[in-house]
C-alpha cells in the first residue's frame, strides 16, 4: 500500500472478493537519510496508507526495506552507470525489494498472495503456466515494469486492477470515500530525496563527473563534456557544442571516457541485442519470432524479428528505427498482449554468462 | 489472522478503567467550566481539579501546591529537566546535567537540546548490565556546576527499578535537584517523595489505566523552574494554558485505582510474569532476560533473542493475536537497536531482537500459556539467516 488511490482500490476489491486482506509498506532507502524527502515513501505516505487501512478495516504494517534496498537497487544503479550505461532500478526493485524482500516477508506471515495495484493483468492457463498480460487501459499499462518476474512470483501474485482502466478506479475510490490521488509518479529517482541525480552522482561516484572529450565517430574531438554520468544516449540537449547540424548522444565509453556523438541519421539503429534473458513462462524463446518490443517504459511497442541466440541472449532487427535505444535499459518483448520475456540491451553481442 | 487477541503491552498503555471515564463523564458535559472563571461554571471546575491535585498530592506525600498538571509523562519530562536547568543556570551559572544513557527518549532528547543549544554538558552515569545506576557514582560525579541529576525511576525497556531512595539522599546532601521519571514506577510502586528525597517527579497517567492526554509533575516546593510554556498564570505560572479538566480528574480517579490495588496487581501478576520468564528462557534457544532478575517491575518481562528481527517478530506475533512491544513504542520497524540495549552492553545481533512483555489488570494464565506456546515457532521464523 503506498496511500495512493490504485493501492487503496487494490485493497478495497480484493476485500470485496472475500479475501483476509492486510495491508504493508514499505521503508525505502533515502539519499540523505531523511525520510520526510523520499519521493513515494515518506512519513506523510504512510500515514495517508495507514488511514486507508483503518478506514478498510484491515491490518497494516510497515516493514524496513532500507538495507535490501540500498543493497540490491541503490549499488545497482551505481554499478551500472559506473559501466557507462543507464540503470532501471525500478525494475531490480521491483524483483528484489517488492517480490524479493517483501514477498517473503509476506509469505513468512502467513499470506497466500502479495497483491499490488499494478496496472497488469494475470492469467493462467490450462496448463497452470502463469502468463502476465497487459492492462486494458494501455496508457497506464505496467507490465513493462514486472517484465523481471519468475513463475514462482508470479503464481503468488494478484492484480485486481489490471482489467479496469484508470477512471474507473478513481470513481470506485470515490464510491468508497478513499483517496483519490495518486502518489507522485515521478520519473525521477525515488530515492534521491533532495539530491538532484547531478549531486547525488557528485556525492557517491564523483569519478563519472571528470571531464573528458567530446568525439564523432571519426575520432575528431568538437567539445568536452562535464562528465558521462550527465549524459544519456539520444540526449541532444546540454552538450554544449556548436554543430551545423542537431547533435545526439551516441555513446558513452568509460574506458576512454569518451562521450560520441553523431547526426540523427547515425543516432537511429534498426538492430540490437538483449542480455540475461528473463522469460516469463520460464521457457526459453526457441524460435525466430515476430514480437512487439518496448525499449523503455513508455515506448510504443514496436513490431521487431527476435532470434534466440541460446538461452540467455536474443537479436532484434526492425524495420523501426530507435533513436534513444540505451545500452543497459530493459527490452520487453511481447506477443500480442502477453509478456513474453525482457532482458538488457546492448548494442554488440553481449558476453555469454 | 487469529481471533482471539491477546494485549501484553501495558507498559505501552493501557485501557482506560471503566469507574474513571464515568467520574470524567459530567466534565464533558454539564461541568464543562473554565477553571479560571469568576463565575460558578469556573468553580466548579476548578474545585474539581483541585480536588484532583489533592488527590495526587496525597499519594505521592506532596504538597498539593507541588503538583502541576501537564499533557503527558513526556512533557513533565520537558518542564522538570529545561525548567529547573535554565533556572539554574540563570541564577548561579550551573551547566553540568548529569543522567543515564537508560532514560525514556523525553529526559534523553531533552537534555540533547540543551546541550545543543543552550550550552549545558551532559555527562551519562556508567550502569550496570542490568541498566542500574550506582549512586557512589553519582556522589562522585556531582560538581559544583552540577543544574540536576536525572535517573529515570523504573525503566520502561527493562523494567530495573533504581535505588532512587539512594539516589535523592545523595543529591540532597549536595543540594542538586534531583528529577525522576517515574511514568512507569507510579503505575506499579509505592513513591513516597519526601521519604526518597526526590524533588521532582515525571507521572502519565495512560499508564494507569487513566487517559492518554495528560500528566503531572511534581516540584518540590524549594525548586525554582522556567516554565516551558507559557502564557496565562495557570498552575502557578509554571504551565501555562487552560486545563483538561476529565482528563486530570480521570487521572486522579485512575491513580487512586491503581495505587489502592497495588499489592492485590503484584500478586496476581508476579507468578504470570515468572511463568513467562521460565517459559522462554526454557523453550527458546538463545535468549536472554534483559533487566534486573529481582528489582524489577511486577509485572514486566523483557528478552533478546539472538539473530532475531525483532520487528519481524512482533508483526509475526500480532498475526497471531498477541500484542507486544520491542521496548519502545516504535512503529515504523527501525533496525537501530535502542540505545539503552546498547547501553547495558548488548551487541546489534542480540539487541535488534528484543521482545517486552508487559502484563497487567486483564491478563489471565491462560493469555500466559497461549502466548508460550507460540512465542518459540514464532521466534524461530524470524530468526535471521546468516
Amino acid at each position: 500500500m503506498s496511500g495512493g488511490v490504485d493501492s487503496s482500490v487494490a485493497a478495497a476489491l480484493l476485500l470485496d472478493q472475500g479475501y483476509d486482506v492486510t495491508g504493508i509498506m514499505l521503508r525505502l532507502w533515502t539519499a540523505g537519510g531523511d525520510d520526510s524527502r523520499n519521493r513515494c515513501c515518506t512519513p506523510e505516505a504512510q500515514a495517508m496508507a495507514n488511514r486507508v487501512a483503518y478506514q478498510l478495516g484491515i491490518p497494516f504494517y510497515v516493514v524496513d526495506a532500507r538495507k535490501p534496498f540500498h543493497d540490491h537497487v541503490v549499488n545497482y544503479y551505481l554499478t551500472t552507470l559506473k559501466n557507462g550505461e543507464t540503470p532501471n532500478p525500478c525494475w531490480i526493485c521491483n524483483q528484489d525489494v517488492r517480490w524479493g524482500f517483501l514477498m517473503e516477508t509476506a509469505m513468512d506471515m502467513g499470506a497466500d498472495y502479495m497483491a499490488t495495484g499494478h496496472y497488469v493483468r494475470k492469467v493462467i492457463n490450462e496448463t497452470g503456466e502463469v502468463r502476465l498480460l497487459a492492462a486494458v487501459d494501455a496508457k497506464k499499462d505496467q507490465s513493462y515494469i514486472l517484465s523481471g518476474l519468475t513463475q514462482a512470483q508470479l503464481q503468488h501474485s494478484l492484480f485486481p486492477l489490471g482489467g479496469y482502466h484508470k477512471p474507473e478506479i478513481r470513481q470506485i475510490a470515490a464510491q468508497k470515500n478513499l483517496p483519490v490521488a495518486d502518489r507522485p509518479d515521478s520519473q525521477d529517482l525515488c530515492f534521491l530525496g533532495d539530491m538532484t541525480q547531478a549531486h547525488f552522482i557528485h556525492e557517491v561516484v564523483p569519478t563519472l563527473e571528470n571531464p573528458g572529450p567530446i568525439l564523432l565517430k571519426n575520432g575528431e574531438q568538437i567539445g568536452t563534456h562535464a562528465g558521462l554520468a550527465n549524459y544519456t544516449i539520444g540526449q541532444r540537449k546540454g552538450l554544449g557544442i556548436a554543430a551545423p547540424k542537431p547533435m545526439y548522444v551516441l555513446d558513452k565509453d568509460t574506458d576512454r571516457n569518451v562521450l560520441v556523438v553523431g547526426t540523427v541519421e547515425e543516432l537511429g539503429m534498426s538492430h540490437f541485442f538483449a542480455g540475461n534473458m528473463h522469460w516469463i513462462s520460464g521457457r526459453p524463446l526457441a524460435v525466430i519470432s515476430k514480437l512487439k518490443v518496448k525499449i523503455r517504459y513508455k515506448a510504443e511497442p514496436v513490431d521487431a524479428t527476435v532470434t534466440p541466440l541460446d538461452v540467455q541472449r536474443v537479436e532484434v532487427t526492425s524495420e523501426h528505427s530507435w533513436r534513444d535505444l540505451t545500452p543497459g535499459q530493459i527490452a520487453v518483448f511481447y506477443d500480442g498482449e502477453v509478456v513474453i520475456g525482457s532482458g538488457v540491451i546492448s548494442i554488440s553481442p553481449p558476453k555469454t554468462v | 489472522m487469529s481471533n482471539k487477541r491477546v494485549y501484553l503491552d501495558y507498559a505501552a498503555t493501557t485501557p482506560l478503567d471503566a469507574g474513571v471515564l464515568q467520574k470524567m463523564l459530567s466534565f464533558f458535559s454539564e461541568d464543562f467550566g473554565n477553571p479560571s472563571s469568576v463565575h460558578s461554571w469556573g468553580q466548579r471546575a476548578e474545585g474539581a481539579i483541585e480536588a484532583a491535585r489533592v488527590k495526587i498530592a496525597n499519594r505521592l506525600n506532596a504538597s498539593p501546591s507541588e503538583i502541576i498538571f501537564t499533557s503527558c509523562g513526556t512533557e513533565s519530562d520537558n518542564l522538570a529537566i529545561r525548567g529547573v536547568a535554565l533556572a539554574e543556570q540563570t541564577s548561579r551559572g550551573a551547566n553540568h546535567i548529569l543522567t543515564t544513557p537508560v532514560e525514556h527518549h523525553a529526559v534523553l532528547h531533552t537534555v540533547q537540546q540543551l546541550e545543543r543549544y543552550f550550552g549545558f554538558t551532559v555527562e551519562f552515569l556508567p550502569v550496570d548490565p542490568f541498566g542500574m545506576v550506582d549512586p557512589l557514582d553519582v556522589k562522585a560525579r556531582i560538581t559544583p556546576q552540577t543544574a540536576l541529576v536525572s535517573v529515570i525511576y523504573a525503566n520502561n525497556e527493562i523494567g530495573t527499578i533504581n535505588p532512587v531512595a539512594e539516589i535523592g539522599a545523595i543529591c540532597h546532601e549536595a543540594g542538586i535537584a534531583f528529577h525522576t521519571d517515574a511514568v512507569q514506577a507510579a503505575a506499579h510502586l509505592k513513591i513516597d517523595v519526601q521519604k526518597e528525597a526526590i524533588d521532582l517527579l515525571t507521572i502519565g497517567a495512560h499508564k494507569f489505566y487513566g487517559p492518554k492526554g495528560v500528566g503531572a509533575l511534581f516540584v518540590q516546593s524549594d525548586h525554582r523552574l522556567i516554565p516551558s510554556q507559557t502564557g496565562g498564570s495557570q498552575e502557578s505560572g509554571l504551565r501555562a494554558g487552560t486545563q483538561n479538566v476529565p482528563y486530570i480528574v480521570g487521572m486522579a480517579e485512575a491513580l487512586e485505582a491503581s495505587q489502592g490495588n497495588l499489592a492485590d496487581e503484584a500478586k496476581k501478576l508476579l507468578p504470570l510474569r515468572a511463568r513467562i520468564i521460565s517459559g522462554v528462557l526454557a523453550n527458546v534457544p538463545r535468549a536472554q532476560l534483559t533487566g534486573h532478575p529481582i528489582q524489577r517491575l511486577a509485572n514486566h518481562a523483557s528478552f533478546v533473542f539472538e539473530d532475531v528481527d525483532g520487528n519481524r517478530l512482533l508483526m509475526l506475533l500480532d498475526q497471531n493475536g498477541f500484542a507486544c512491544s520491542s521496548g519502545s513504542a516504535c512503529k515504523v520497524g527501525d533496525p537501530k537497536p535502542s540505545e539503552v540495549l546498547t547501553s547495558i552492553g548488548l551487541s546489534d545481533n542480540w539487541a535488534l531482537g528484543s521482545l517486552r512483555v508487559t502484563l497487567g489488570k486483564f491478563t489471565t494464565q491462560e493469555e500466559v500459556d497461549s502466548f508460550l506456546a507460540v512465542l518459540p515457532s514464532l521466534v524461530e521464523k524470524a530468526r535471521r539467516s546468516a
